[in-house]
C-alpha cells in the first residue's frame, strides 16, 4: 500500500514537472495589444474599428516574420473613464495584455494612464489630445504619439496669425479640453501679434444649435473663428457657420479635426476650413503606400493621423521588442517604454522620428487647407497643404512641461 | 425580523454563500461592481417596488455619493467607512431635498420631476469645480480602513464591499417588514383609504425617498473607491436609465430580483464590450422584451413559476 | 446703439428671433408627442429616435433615389409614419390596458435599440444634406442675417402646428378622434373602427416628428444621436405645456425657444438647464402644466 502510494506520489510528482519542461521548449510568450477606444459614439470614426486594422497591419507586416507572437484584442470605452478603468484592469490582471493602444477622450485617457503605472505596463496614447499626458501627468510608462493641444494650437493658431487672421473669436466646447484648446491658441496667437476678441462657451455635451453663438462671433467683427470643440459639435458648427454666411467674413480655423470629419461634412460646406493633422495619406509616396494598404480594409473610413499613428505605434512597439526579446519586453512596462525612446522610429506614415524623454513622440504637424470641390480629383482627396512645423518646433519645449519623472532614474 | 419567508431565507443564504465563493472563482473587481450595483438597485426599488413611485434621477444620489467620497478620501484623508458614511449622508441630504420638491407629485409626472430635477444636478456637477467636469475625479486612493487594513489589496476591499452590500440589502429589508413598511405598502395599495386612516402619506413616501437615497449614495461611495474614479457618467440620466432597466430586469419589487439584475447588466456591458453599439442595441432590446412579455423581470418569473416569493 | 442690460440692442434682438426659430422646432417635434399622448396615453420616449429616423430617410431618398428636399418632406414623414404604424401594431398596442409607465419603458427600449442600429451601420460622424438651393442664403435684416431657410422652417413649423391643431379641434375627424380616446366602446359601437383611428393617429404623431427631421436635416449633422439631444427638452415642452394639450405644446415650445435663446446671451453655459428648471417650477405650482387636461 504504501509502495504504491509513494509510486503514486513520485508519478504525480514528475508528472508536474512535464508540463513544465514541455514549456520550456514551447513556443516564445505572446505579446498582447489591446485598443481600447470608442466604437459606437462620436469618435468611432475617428479612430474606431479602423485603429484596429491598422495596429493588425503592423503586426502582420513585422510579428511572424520576426519569430514574434502577437495577439490584438479590442474593446468599446464608450467615452466613460470608469468603464475604461474597468477594461483596462481586466485587461491587465487576467487578460495578460501588455500595451493598451488609442484611448482617444482626454478624460479617459488620464484615468486609465493611472491604471498602467500601477500595474507597470505600457500606454500608447495616440488618440487623446490633452498635453497633460506629458506634463503634468506625465509618466515613464506612456508615449503620447501624434498630436497634443499645443501642436494644434501653434500650427493652427499661430500659422493662420501669420497669414493674416489677426483677430479671433473663440466657439468653445464649455469642458476642459475645450477650455484649454481655447487658452493654447489665445497665448499663440496673442505672442504672434494677434488679439482674441471674445468667445462663447456653449453647454457640452448637449448643443446641436450654435446659431445664437455664431451671430455673436460675426457681430465681434473678428477675422477669425476659432471652434474650440471636437467630432460632432465641430460638424455642426460649421455646417451651421455656413448657413449664416459667417465663411464669407470670418475664416473658420478648426482646432481639432480630421479628415474623416471633412468627409463627413462634404466638400462644399467644408472647403477653405483650415486644419492641422500630423499625417495625410497623399503626402507622399511612403503615406501614399501605407493608405493604399488600409482603404481597401476600411473602405469608408481611409486613415487620419490617429490610425496611421497606432500603425506606426505598434510597429515601433513590437521593433523594441524583437530587440529586448519578447519575454522581457513583458515583464517591465516602464524599461521597454524607456527602450523604446532609445530606438529610432522609421516607417511609411511618418518618416524617421524620435521620441523625447517626457514621452512625446516628436513628429512634424501639416496645416492643411480643404480643397474646393472643383479642385478635388479623387476620392478623399480634401487637403492641400499651406504650412509644415517641423517635428521639434511642434511640441512644448520639454523645460517648460515640468515632467515630473525626467531626469530621475 | 427581516420578514424572510423560508424560501427568500434560503435565497439569502445561498446569496451570502457565492458571495463568499465567487471572488475565488470570478474576477474580484467585476464582482465588486456587481454588488455596488446591485445595492444601487435595491436602493432603487425600495421606491418602486414598495412605494410605487418610479424615479428617472437617481443617478443624482449614486453619483453625488461617489463624487463626495472620492473628494473627501482624496484630499481630506479620511478612514475608508468614513468616505462611504459622507457617501450616504450626501445622498440622504439630496434625497431630503429632491424628495420635498418631487413627493407631492406622482406617476409620470414624479418620473419627469426627478428627471429634471438630476438634470440639474448633472450641470451643477458639469460646472463645479470640485468635480473635476469631464475628467471627473481621479486616482482615488483607496486608503485604510479604520486606519489599520490596506484596501489596495483587492480581496480586502472585496470584503468591505460585500459587508457594505449585505448591510444595506438587509437594512432595506428590516424597513420593509417593520410597522413603517405596512404602511407604504398601504400607501401603495390605496392611498387615499391610507390618508383617512390619519396617516400623512407625503412624509412617508419622503422618509422611504430619502431612505432610497441615501443607499444610493452609499453604493455610489463605495464604487468611487473599488475603481479610483468618481465621473460624470455616474450623475447622467443613462445612469438612471441603467438602474431602472437592472430593477426591471430583475424583477420589480422582488426581493432578490435587483441582485440578479444587476448581475446579468453588468456581465452584459464588461463581456460585450467589444462589440460596441450591440450593448446598447442589446440593453433596449431587453428593455423591450422585458415589457412585453417579461413584466415580472428574471426573479419574478422563477417565483411566480415556483410559487414562491422571491 | 441700445444697450440692454449690457447686451447690445441689435444682438438681443437677434437673439430673441433665433430663440423663435429653434422655439418653431421644438413646437413641431412637441406636436407628435403631445398628440400620442394626448389621445394613446403613451409615453413615446422614441420619439427623438423616430425624428432621426425622418432625417435619414430624407438623406437615403436623396443617396439611393436621387429624390431630393421637396419630395422628401411628403414622402419621409410618410415612410416613417408607416413605421410608426407598424410599431404600433406589434408592439404598442399591449402597453394601453398597463400602467403608463410600461409604455415609458417599451419606447425608451425602442429608442436603444433604433438608435444603437443607426450607429452601427453609419457610424457618428453624421452624414452630410445640403440646403436645397432655393433657400440657401441669408436675408439681411439689419440687426442680423437671417438664414432664409431658418426662416423657412419657422413658417413650415407654423402652417404644420396650426394645420394639426385645426384638424384635431375643428373638425369632424378631430372631433373622432378625441371621442375614440376618451370612450372607445361607445365610439365603436357607432360603427368606428376604433383601433384603426388608434393606429392611425399613432403613424400620424410618428410622421410629424420624421416631417421635423427632415426640416432639420439640412441644418445639423444627420446623425445618430440627433434625437438625443432634442428628447429631454422636448419632454420639457410637453410636460409645461400639459400633457394632452396641442395647444399647450405649440406655445411653450415657441415660449421655451425664447426663453433658451435669452439664456445664450446672459448666461450660455446654462441654456441647456435652464429648460428643467421652468420645467419644475410649472410642474411643482401648476401640476397639469399650462394647459394640460386631466390625466
Amino acid at each position: 500500500m504504501s509502495l504504491s502510494r509513494r509510486i503514486l506520489l513520485g508519478t504525480a510528482a514528475a508528472a508536474s514537472t512535464l508540463p513544465l519542461v514541455r514549456r520550456a521548449h514551447a513556443q516564445a510568450p505572446t505579446l498582447k495589444i489591446g485598443v481600447l477606444n470608442d466604437l459606437s459614439g462620436p469618435y468611432r470614426d475617428t479612430g474606431g474599428v479602423t485603429s484596429v486594422i491598422c495596429a493588425k497591419q503592423a503586426i502582420e507586416e513585422y510579428a511572424s516574420a520576426n519569430g514574434l507572437n502577437v495577439e490584438v484584442i479590442s474593446a468599446d470605452h464608450q467615452n466613460k473613464p470608469d468603464l475604461a478603468v474597468s477594461i483596462a484592469r481586466q485587461w491587465f490582471d487576467r487578460d495578460g495584455v501588455d500595451v493598451l493602444m488609442d484611448v482617444p477622450t482626454s478624460s479617459v485617457a488620464l484615468a486609465v494612464q493611472s491604471v498602467v503605472r500601477e500595474k507597470n505596463k505600457i500606454f500608447l496614447a495616440v488618440g487623446p489630445a490633452s498635453i497633460a499626458l506629458t506634463t503634468t501627468q506625465c509618466s515613464p510608462n506612456m508615449i503620447t504619439w501624434v498630436y497634443d493641444t499645443y501642436m494644434l494650437a501653434k500650427s493652427t493658431g499661430g500659422a493662420m496669425v501669420k497669414a493674416g487672421g489677426n483677430s479671433w473669436y473663440f466657439l468653445t466646447a464649455d469642458y476642459a479640453f475645450g477650455k484649454q484648446l481655447q487658452a493654447d491658441t489665445t497665448k499663440f496667437v496673442q505672442a504672434a501679434g494677434g488679439k482674441v476678441l471674445g468667445s462663447a462657451p456653449y453647454p457640452f455635451p448637449g448643443t446641436t444649435d450654435f446659431s445664437s453663438f455664431l451671430v455673436q462671433a460675426q457681430s465681434s467683427g473678428a477675422k477669425v473663428l476659432g471652434l474650440a470643440n471636437a467630432g460632432g459639435d465641430t460638424v455642426n458648427s460649421i455646417k451651421q457657420a455656413n448657413e449664416f454666411g459667417i465663411n464669407k467674413s470670418m475664416s473658420l480655423a478648426a482646432l481639432l479635426m480630421f479628415i474623416t470629419d471633412v468627409h463627413a461634412l462634404g466638400l462644399q460646406t467644408a472647403k477653405g476650413l483650415v486644419l492641422t493633422e500630423s499625417y495625410y495619406w497623399d503626402l507622399n509616396d511612403g503615406t501614399r503606400n501605407f493608405c493604399n494598404k488600409i482603404k481597401g480594409k476600411s473602405p469608408n473610413n481611409w486613415p487620419n493621423m490617429i490610425h496611421a499613428g497606432c500603425y506606426s505605434a505598434t510597429l515601433h512597439y513590437l521593433k523594441t521588442a524583437k530587440e529586448m526579446g519578447a519575454a522581457e519586453a513583458k515583464k517591465d512596462g516602464a524599461a521597454t517604454v524607456a527602450r523604446m525612446k532609445k530606438l529610432p522610429v522609421e516607417d511609411e506614415c511618418f518618416g524617421k522620428t524620435t521620441i523625447r524623454e517626457d514621452g512625446r513622440h516628436l513628429v512634424p504637424a501639416y496645416l492643411f487647407e480643404v480643397k474646393t470641390p472643383a479642385e478635388s480629383k479623387g476620392p478623399w482627396d480634401y487637403f492641400k497643404l499651406r504650412v509644415t512645423t517641423p517635428a521639434d518646433e511642434a511640441a512644448l519645449p520639454l523645460a517648460e512641461g515640468h515632467c515630473a519623472f525626467i531626469g530621475k532614474a | 425580523m427581516f420578514g424572510f419567508s423560508s424560501a427568500q431565507w434560503k435565497g439569502f443564504l445561498l446569496l451570502v454563500a457565492l458571495i463568499i465563493v465567487l471572488p475565488y472563482v470570478l474576477y474580484p473587481i467585476f464582482l465588486m461592481r456587481v454588488l455596488c450595483m446591485a445595492l444601487f438597485a435595491c436602493a432603487f426599488n425600495l421606491m418602486i417596488g414598495y412605494v410605487g413611485l418610479l424615479s428617472f434621477g437617481h443617478a443624482a444620489f449614486f453619483g453625488m455619493g461617489s463624487y463626495v467620497a472620492a473628494w473627501t478620501i482624496k484630499y481630506w484623508h479620511v478612514d475608508a467607512v468614513v468616505a462611504i458614511i459622507l457617501g450616504g449622508a450626501t445622498g440622504a441630504l439630496l434625497g431630503l431635498v429632491l424628495g420635498y420638491l418631487a413627493i407631492r407629485r406622482s406617476g409620470i409626472y414624479f418620473a419627469m420631476i426627478t428627471l429634471a430635477l438630476a438634470q440639474m444636478v448633472y450641470f451643477f456637477c458639469l460646472e463645479a469645480p470640485f468635480t473635476g467636469g469631464e475628467d471627473g475625479i481621479q486616482q482615488v486612493p483607496r486608503g485604510h480602513l479604520f486606519g489599520v487594513i490596506n484596501l489596495n489589496h483587492d480581496m480586502a476591499m472585496y470584503w468591505v464591499v460585500a459587508v457594505v452590500f449585505i448591510g444595506g440589502f438587509l437594512l432595506i429589508h428590516r424597513i420593509i417588514h417593520s410597522p413603517f413598511g405596512q404602511v407604504l405598502k398601504a400607501i401603495r395599495e390605496n392611498e387615499p383609504r391610507a390618508t383617512s386612516l390619519g396617516y400623512r402619506t407625503d412624509d412617508y413616501k419622503l422618509i422611504a425617498f430619502i431612505l432610497s437615497s441615501m443607499l444610493s449614495g452609499v453604493a455610489g461611495g463605495t464604487k468611487a473607491l473599488v475603481f479610483g474614479i468618481a465621473t460624470l457618467t455616474d450623475v447622467h440620466y443613462s445612469t438612471s436609465g441603467e438602474v431602472v432597466l437592472t430593477t426591471l430586469l430583475g424583477g420589480l419589487g422582488t426581493v432578490f430580483g435587483p441582485v440578479v439584475g444587476a448581475t446579468v447588466v453588468t456581465a452584459m456591458e464588461n463581456y460585450l464590450a467589444q462589440f460596441g453599439s450591440w450593448v446598447t442595441v442589446t440593453q433596449g432590446a431587453i428593455f423591450m422584451i422585458c415589457v412585453i412579455a417579461f413584466r415580472r423581470g428574471i426573479v419574478g418569473e422563477i417565483g411566480a413559476a415556483l410559487k414562491l416569493g422571491l | 446703439m441700445i444697450m440692454i442690460f449690457g447686451v447690445p440692442g441689435p444682438l438681443l434682438f437677434g437673439q430673441l428671433l433665433l430663440g423663435l426659430i429653434n422655439g418653431a422646432f421644438y413646437a413641431l417635434l412637441s406636436l407628435g408627442l403631445a398628440v400620442i399622448f394626448g389621445m394613446l396615453n403613451i409615453i413615446n420616449f422614441a420619439h427623438g429616435a423616430l425624428f432621426m429616423m425622418g432625417a435619414f430617410a430624407a438623406w437615403m431618398l436623396l443617396q439611393y433615389g436621387g429624390i431630393g428636399y421637396f419630395p422628401a418632406l411628403i414622402l419621409a414623414p410618410l415612410i416613417i409614419g408607416a413605421f410608426g404604424i407598424l410599431l404600433e401594431k406589434t408592439l404598442i398596442r399591449h402597453m394601453y390596458k398597463l400602467d403608463h409607465l410600461y409604455g415609458l419603458l417599451l419606447t425608451f427600449g425602442m429608442a436603444l435599440v433604433i438608435e444603437g442600429l443607426f450607429r452601427n451601420y453609419y457610424g457618428s460622424s453624421g452624414l452630410p444634406y445640403q440646403i436645397p438651393g432655393v433657400l440657401e442664403g441669408a436675408a439681411n435684416l439689419g440687426f442680423m442675417f437671417l438664414p432664409i431657410y431658418r426662416g423657412w422652417v419657422v413658417a413650415a413649423a407654423l402652417v404644420v402646428c396650426f394645420a394639426t391643431w385645426a384638424i384635431l379641434e375643428k373638425t369632424s375627424l378631430g372631433a373622432t378622434l378625441r371621442a375614440a380616446t376618451e370612450n372607445a366602446a361607445l365610439v365603436q359601437a357607432f360603427g368606428v373602427d376604433v383601433p384603426r383611428v388608434i393606429t392611425l393617429t399613432f403613424g400620424g404623431g410618428v410622421a410629424l416628428a420624421a416631417f421635423a427631421g427632415v426640416l432639420a436635416a439640412p441644418i445639423y449633422s444627420v446623425n445618430p444621436n440627433m434625437g438625443d439631444n432634442f428628447i429631454n427638452t422636448v419632454f420639457a415642452v410637453v410636460v409645461i405645456g400639459g400633457m394632452g394639450s396641442i395647444l399647450g405644446a405649440i406655445l411653450s415650445g415657441f415660449g421655451l425657444g425664447v426663453i433658451e435663446g435669452l439664456t445664450k446671451v446672459f448666461w450660455p453655459q446654462a441654456s441647456a438647464t435652464v429648460v428643467f428648471v421652468v420645467m419644475v417650477i410649472v410642474l411643482l405650482t401648476m401640476p397639469r402644466g399650462l394647459f394640460g387636461k386631466r390625466a
